[in-house]
């Protein structure tokens, strides 16, 4: 049967896609792993490369997650969805290789936050005209330049701004993740988004970087 | 900007200094502190009008926000792109990940 992977999430015998490929790691059938790892791979390397940024280590990344996926696969007890399930895991995975990673080349997040006078009321420059969002995305390098710029945090803001806007885990989630308090998670979320936001400004500004 | 450029500037500035200091009124840099909880949908009524009412008399806050939202906004479309997943399978990845598992 392989993997009966079918896009209506239900398989050819009624089963659910997460059944089938459950029963399928468990036999350890090559052919049926195999289809399995060529249809999770891609999205699992964009996790880890986001995480880790070096497309290097994002690969041993992976290739750490599919071995505890292999290893661990008869712990899934069907709670969320096996990808969700998968997701957590890349995402440990490459938590785990960022720890190891000493970076240099960021940005002071302090540098970067709004600034006020004695009265406590905000300095910020009147945005005549700023571009929209879905203006700038349609520039083809657009994605490329805001990766850039959010690789310029360091990781300790960075990483808790992809994982909470954009992997989607919870408060919560991010907190476990990185065995921080969610006041601290929430605290951290704010600085990077207020430090990105500088950062996006002459994007968003219509001056380019 | 000349001084004489500025000086209304400066007078807002001292006008808004003295308003945030009145009842149900907070300053910028408070306000700053409520944004995520704010976006967040976590504050409770009251802290939502006294939010709002800022905002409504903020120029530069309401200019900052909209700028921080533009942004965040950015970002998530940008990072979550499903174009950035690999349309070409890593084929050594692959054998890797298949070798370890036989082994």
């Amino acid at each position: 049967m392989g993997c009966g992977l079918e896009a209506d999430g239900k398989s050819s015998i009624g089963t659910t896609i997460d059944d089938d490929a459950v029963i399928t790691l468990k036999a350890g059938e090559p052919r049926s792993t195999e289809r399995f790892v060529r249809l999770h791979v891609g999205w699992m390397l964009a996790v880890a490369t986001r995480i880790v940024r070096d497309p290097h280590h994002a690969e041993d990344a992976v290739q750490n997650a599919f071995a505890n996926i292999f290893d661990k696969i008869d712990e899934f007890g069907g709670r969320s969805a096996l990808k969700t399930w998968m997701h957590r895991i890349v995402v440990n995975e490459s938590l785990m290789l960022l720890r190891k990673i000493k970076r240099t080349d960021t940005v002071s997040i302090d540098d970067l936050q709004p600034e006020f006078d004695a009265n406590g009321c905000r300095f910020e420059d009147h945005w005549a005209a700023p571009n929209t969002p879905e203006a700038l995305l349609l520039q083809s390098d657009m994605r490329a330049q805001v990766m850039g710029q959010i690789d310029l945090l360091p990781d300790t803001y960075r990483i808790i701004l992809v994982l909470r806007d954009i992997e989607e885990l919870t408060t919560r989630e991010v907190a476990e993740a990185l065995e921080i308090s969610e006041a601290n998670v929430k605290v951290r979320l704010h600085r990077a988004r207020a430090a990105l936001k500088r950062l996006l400004e002459p994007l968003v500004k219509g001056q380019g970087l | 900007m000349s001084k004489a450029g500025q000086e209304p500037i400066r007078r807002r500035r001292r006008l808004h200094g003295m308003m945030f200091r009145l009842p149900l009124m907070i300053t910028c840099e408070a306000f700053e502190d409520f944004i995520l909880a704010y976006l967040e949908g976590d504050l409770n009524a009251r802290q939502t009008f006294v939010f709002e009412l800022h905002l409504k008399l903020c120029r530069e806050c309401r200019d900052y926000l909209d700028a921080y939202r533009k942004a965040l906004e950015l970002a998530k479309a940008c990072g979550s792109d499903e174009a950035a997943v690999l349309q070409k399978v890593p084929e050594d990845l692959v054998a890797a990940v298949l070798a370890a598992r036989d082994c």
